[in-house]
């Protein structure tokens, strides 16, 4: 079970607390009537589904009910960083400095 | 090939089983084939077989990044049946179930088809009436699937738990008796040694990492780790990873990839004589052959490509075990292990061309697609080969999910193995 961090309670709690809500920064048109059948695709079904690091999206239903985005690496599971719903879509960490930090973790 | 029959067997045990045949060669790839096929899973190695055998294409590779049959092939819980709701589906499904039982025989490998019978609870009003829908709906596509009261369900498994104080009350359960179970990696082994008999290529230790497109855009072969191999088409046929290998031919697919997790018991005595599902509290098993119960659980609610899930996952598919069979409480659990399932939005797998001219896609099986194996490889093998679908994929295509021409199994089976 993995460990997710809200940044909205400022605590690490159970991944059984919180809902999986796909992609994130996947923006809805204010137009949807408006949009061609590719884009419609593009918003609704296409996903980078990608092996490494995504952004996705939780929601801490089972505690303060609001939705977070987070940075997660889809083989190791890790979580690189969350932060709240709205904010810009960060850089990536270097990988450089995220293996440094996780050897520092190790020691 | 030297062909295996009662007579080899003999033969060879009056020589201390020495005169065995590798059952494929593992030879030194080419520069370039007619076909590339991605991925040495049951679909893909069945690809290959169909091609060879019915298309005529012999100049075929298949590539693997691991060994052959060691994705979700070898990993499955290996129910098969037919049940399926819509017409697109029936026909795929049913196309492979009538292909299972000649399958032995054809590839000259005891895939251990057994058809013990699938037979699929429904504990609440809403379960009983999406089962007599889809038991009406089946029979008007030619599929068996009948209905059985709690005592006939009893009667079929006698370890089910049909007391009606039961957490979850049994009401009813709808029996596919031609749906059963096989055995997983001989149908990855019997499909390898009947292409590669034929002359197919069968490469292992070796990841594409690259589709390469010509000026025109049309494929021209694949970048592996063992360099670069020419091809006049390439079909993607690698499950989960099939979004990082589409994504190096610039497409992007209604595709998520998540775990899966299966384990089996300990050994014991035949005590289970049919497959059992139940997709509200989410739990399959079988016994295997060997004597082991075999149960799967559900996904992973997040994407991952790490081939394992969480422990609240199993425990959640044992607890509904145990209350559905007392008699395994005491059981124990031997082995645990996950595999990554690619799923499309509506549950329905991708058997298709794609906007890339000699690119070709065999995914979204999702949870369910070793019950179609050799339909989908059958198939698929007819697509490649006439640049068209056969008309049983016609409808599984990519486009869609543009078009919003689903076939939403999503909606109908809640769940699918
Ligand atoms: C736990 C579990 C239980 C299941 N239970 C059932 C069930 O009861 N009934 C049912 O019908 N279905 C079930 N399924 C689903 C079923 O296993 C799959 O749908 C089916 O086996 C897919 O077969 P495949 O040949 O397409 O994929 P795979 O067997 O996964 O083959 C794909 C291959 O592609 C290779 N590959 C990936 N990337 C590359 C690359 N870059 N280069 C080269 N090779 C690559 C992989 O190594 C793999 O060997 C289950 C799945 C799991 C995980
Ligand atoms: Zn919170």
């Amino acid at each position: 079970m993995l460990l997710i961090r809200c940044p909205y309670c400022d605590e690490s709690r159970p991944e059984i607390e919180f809902r999986h809500a796909g992609e994130a920064h996947i923006v809805r048109s204010d137009k949807m009537a408006d949009l061609t059948p590719d884009e419609f695709e593009r918003y609704f079904f296409l996903r980078d589904n990608r092996k490494g690091d995504v952004y996705e999206r939780w929601r801490h239903i089972h505690g303060c009910g609001r939705f977070l985005n987070a940075v997660r690496n889809t083989v190791t599971d890790r979580f690189l960083m969350t932060y709240k719903a709205g904010e810009p879509r960060p850089a990536l960490p270097d990988p450089q400095a995220q293996a440094a930090a996780t050897e520092g973790n190790g020691q | 090939m030297r062909k295996y029959s009662i007579f080899a067997i003999a033969r060879e045990a009056m020589r201390g089983h020495k005169g065995w045949d590798r059952q494929w060669s593992s030879p030194e790839p080419r520069s370039s084939y007619d076909v590339v096929i991605v991925g040495a899973g049951g679909h893909g190695l069945g690809t290959a077989y169909y091609l060879a055998k019915e298309h005529g294409i012999k100049n075929i590779a298949v590539i693997e990044k691991g060994w052959l049959g060691g994705g979700n092939t070898g990993r499955n819980t290996t129910i098969i049946r037919s049940n399926y709701l819509y017409d697109e589906s029936a026909g795929l499904y049913n196309h492979a179930l009538n292909l299972w039982e000649n399958l032995s025989q054809e590839l000259n490998y005891n895939v251990m088809y057994s058809a013990r019978g699938v037979m699929m609870l429904q504990h609440n009003v809403h379960d009983v009436q999406s089962a007599k829908r889809h038991i009406h709906a089946n029979r008007l596509n030619g599929i068996d699937n009948e209905w059985l009261e709690p005592d006939a369900a009893k009667a079929f498994c006698p370890p089910l738990n049909i007391s009606s104080s039961a957490r979850y009350p049994v009401m009813g359960a709808a029996l596919q008796r031609r749906g059963g179970v096989a055995r997983h990696d001989a149908v990855a082994w019997g499909y390898a040694r009947a292409a590669a008999d034929m002359g197919v290529h069968i490469i292992q230790n070796c990841e594409v990492t690259g589709i390469r497109r010509g000026a025109n855009g049309d494929v021209t072969g694949v970048d592996t780790a063992r360099g670069f191999i020419g091809a006049k088409k390439v079909g993607v046929v690698a499950a989960g990873h099939t979004s990082v290998l589409m994504d190096m031919a610039g497409i992007r697919m209604p595709l998520e990839s998540f775990p899966l997790q299966a384990l089996v018991s300990e050994p014991v005595k035949p005590i289970f004589p049919c497959v059992v599902m139940s997709n509200t509290v989410h739990a399959y098993i079988s016994q295997s052959d060997k004597g082991e119960l075999v149960i799967g659980a559900g996904t992973d609610q997040y994407t991952s490509y790490s081939q394992t899930g969480g422990l609240h996952i199993i425990q959640h598919t044992l607890d509904a075990i145990c209350e559905m069979f007392p008699i395994f409480s005491r059981m124990k659990m031997l082995r645990s292990w996950g595999g990554i399932v690619d799923v499309t939005p509506d549950r329905s797998p991708i058997l298709a061309k794609t906007p890339v001219k000699g690119l070709y896609v065999n995914c979204g099986w999702g949870t369910g697609g070793f019950k179609a194996t050799p339909g989908s490889a059958h198939v698929f093998a007819h697509t490649i080969a006439n640049d068209a679908p056969h008309k049983i994929n016609e409808g599984f295509t990519l486009e869609r999910f543009r078009t919003g021409r689903l076939i939403d199994e999503a909606a109908a089976a809640a769940v699918a193995h």
